[in-house]
């Protein structure tokens, strides 16, 4: 199969009017890669990928893909496979038909093109269905189907927009967890883009966190979530509490507690401090709980392995991620001493100098 | 209770075919009967109008430019209309209203008033393409243009164009394999519909042709009129019935063969 190429974005803009989709974006993927562009709707990363498929143009800027410019070059003819959000299959051809149609243009035809149709269903696991039709098919078989088309002609690039966002919540990770097991089977380098955090930190070699246009931070997931460059990642990526402290010479004071700061050359001050809810401990401390981190459980969810439990400390609600072994021995309404592990934090509304980490900084 | 509720449902629906089916056919029984009468009082039915048909090379030669014209017509429309259409649906969709209403407006303009607009640029028409009676086809198109434009739109509507349109370009499409191979099969019903309302249109066509002067099929039926009533109303049920014959020949040969109906979840 296709080995991967390197994907090149290079200060791309895009304007829509007035509205600025895309401003300047730099991203490097790596031959082989899967990276992940993740934001909240409006951030430009399906502008990104459409600019990469060569379905619009950008105002500014170049697609370089295996080092050669592309950006002018129509969609027909950049060599990249792509796997829609909306439901995509041709409706009056079969699975099969399907996916020969990129080999027939490609002037693949006769046995050799039957092979390798039958190549990539067995891919993903719809030989059985090879003869039906779109309307035949689950939504989470049409977008197997729709992947396999997109493979089957050996694209360079694989594109993959939302693919898993029409579906419900069971096929939807056993799909992702199949994309990703392909894309390795097969090496092609491949954008996905999805707004949602799970996903993208589950599959993506790297995660590219955008906003308004531009990338925020560029890393693997682990990082990504753990050490997040900007209060907007830390705040998009994974749940975040609020917690309203004093900055005082290079540390934070919450409740009590002093926290390390991500970037310590912070003005002191009134700030928020973003604290991750795995980073909340809790223990039960009976009646006679008092002090600023005292408080009361008023809500727990199970969320399988975890769980969440949401403490009303009085003035503010702290959410606390926890083993579910350990959250029967906290109903509603026992009385809880909180403990903030003492990793460094972020603050919000702060803007730090070095937010717009571009594509290459993190690897 | 369900039994009796569907045995009223076929009864009405016998009704209304029948009295449909009479509303339609006693007019061509009606001209069928006149056109076999003899001449003079107490004569004897004949078929000699009928007969005698072929004998007008006039009739028969508008009948083939008739249908030349029908053929020319709907696929000018269909080529004309379907790229505008999806190139304004994709890229200019701020447009849309736009075309609707140019391509509604000759609903609105009566034929007579349309001729008056049409004749000089006949003019220009005959000293560029000549005369031969099928450039009545740039004509046609404009007067079938509402019809098409509403059939296409239906089918339009119903498929994700854009979504479909750009999965066959980033396999390697071209725009016009998009259209042939991807838009056109997923709408073929309003394709089929658009093509059959001009087709029956322009074989119904009179007064543009009248009065720019050219020998349509209704046009040398009314002619035939004047000199021999029989023979031109013999003509005429006999245009009917093959208009109606071709129709169904032509929506039954684009019917796409039916497909199984089950949705088996995973």
């Amino acid at each position: 199969m296709s080995a991967g190429v390197e994907v090149r974005l290079e200060g791309l803009r895009r304007r829509y009017g007035n509205v600025i989709a895309l401003d300047g974006l730099n991203l490097v993927i790596q031959p082989g890669e899967l990276v992940a562009l993740l934001g909240p709707s409006g951030c430009g990363k399906t502008t990104a990928l459409r600019l990469l498929a060569g379905l619009e143009e950008p105002n500014a800027g170049r697609v370089l893909i295996d080092g050669r410019d592309v950006t002018r070059l129509p969609a027909s003819k950049r060599d990249v496979g792509m796997v829609f959000q909306a439901y995509s299959l041709f409706p009056h051809m079969t699975a099969r038909q399907n996916v020969a149609f990129g080999l027939q243009l490609r002037r693949v035809t006769g046995e050799a093109a039957r092979n390798r149709a039958a190549e990539v269903l067995d891919l993903v696991g719809l030989t059985a269905q090879a003869e039906r039709y779109a309307h035949q098919l689950s939504g989470g078989q049409q977008q197997r189907v729709a992947l396999a088309r997109a493979l089957a002609i050996q694209p360079k690039v694989l594109l993959l927009d939302e693919p898993l966002s029409a579906l419900d919540a069971r096929v939807r990770s056993r799909l992702r967890d199949e994309i990703r097991r392909v894309q390795l089977e097969v090496g092609t380098t491949t954008l996905f883009v999805t707004h949602d955090q799970e996903e993208a930190l589950a599959i993506a070699d790297r995660v590219g966190v955008m906003q308004a246009g531009r990338l925020e931070q560029l890393g693997p997931p682990t990082e990504v979530y753990a050490r997040p460059a900007t209060p907007f990642v830390a705040e998009f990526v994974g749940l975040t509490n609020r917690l309203p402290g004093v900055v005082r010479s290079g540390s934070v004071e919450v409740r009590g507690i002093r926290l390390a700061l991500v970037q310590p050359d912070t003005p002191d001050g009134p700030a928020i401090a973003l604290v991750r809810p795995e980073a909340v401990g809790v223990t039960v401390n009976g009646e006679g709980a008092s002090g600023p981190l005292a408080g009361t459980v008023i809500a727990t969810a199970f969320l399988g392995a975890t769980s969440r439990v949401t403490i009303d400390l009085g003035d503010v609600t702290v959410i606390a991620q926890l083993p579910t072994s350990e959250v029967g021995i906290v109903p509603a309404g026992t009385r809880v001493e909180l403990a903030l592990r003492p990793d460094p934090v972020l603050l919000a509304g702060i803007e730090p100098a070095a937010q717009s980490v571009s594509g290459q900084g993190s690897d | 209770m369900n039994r009796a509720r569907r045995l009223r449902l076929r009864l009405f629906r016998t009704v209304v075919l029948l009295l449909f089916g009479i509303f339609f056919l006693v007019p061509i029984a009606a001209m069928f009967e006149f056109s076999t009468r003899g001449v003079g009082v107490g004569s004897e039915r004949t078929l000699s109008a009928w007969t005698s048909i072929l004998s007008y090379p006039e009739l028969t030669g508008a009948i083939v430019h008739s249908l030349e014209l029908a053929a020319i017509t709907s696929i000018a429309v269909l080529v004309l209309l379907l790229p505008t259409m999806i190139w304004v649906k994709l890229r200019l969709p701020r447009l849309a209203r736009f075309v609707e209403f140019i391509c509604l407006l000759p609903l609105t303009i009566p034929a007579i008033v349309l001729v008056v607009g049409l004749a000089p640029v006949y003019v220009w028409v005959t000293f560029n393409f000549g005369d031969s009676v099928l450039t009545l086809a740039f004509a046609y198109v404009i007067l079938v243009l509402p019809y098409a434009y509403r059939s296409l739109d239906a089918g339009l509507s119903a498929i994700d164009v854009r979504t479909l349109s750009e999965a066959a370009r980033s396999l390697g499409a071209g725009w016009g394999t998009v259209m042939i191979r991807i838009i056109a099969p997923n709408m073929s019903g309003s394709l089929l519909n658009a093509g059959l309302l001009s087709v029956a249109l322009v074989l119904g066509e009179f007064t543009i042709a009248n009065l720019l002067n050219y020998p349509n099929l209704q046009v040398e039926i009314a002619m035939l009129g004047r000199a021999n009533a029989g023979v031109s109303i013999a003509v005429a049920v006999a245009s009917l019935l093959f208009a109606f014959a071709l129709l169904t020949v032509l929506s039954l040969a684009g019917r796409t063969p039916g497909r199984p109906v089950n949705v088996e979840e995973e």
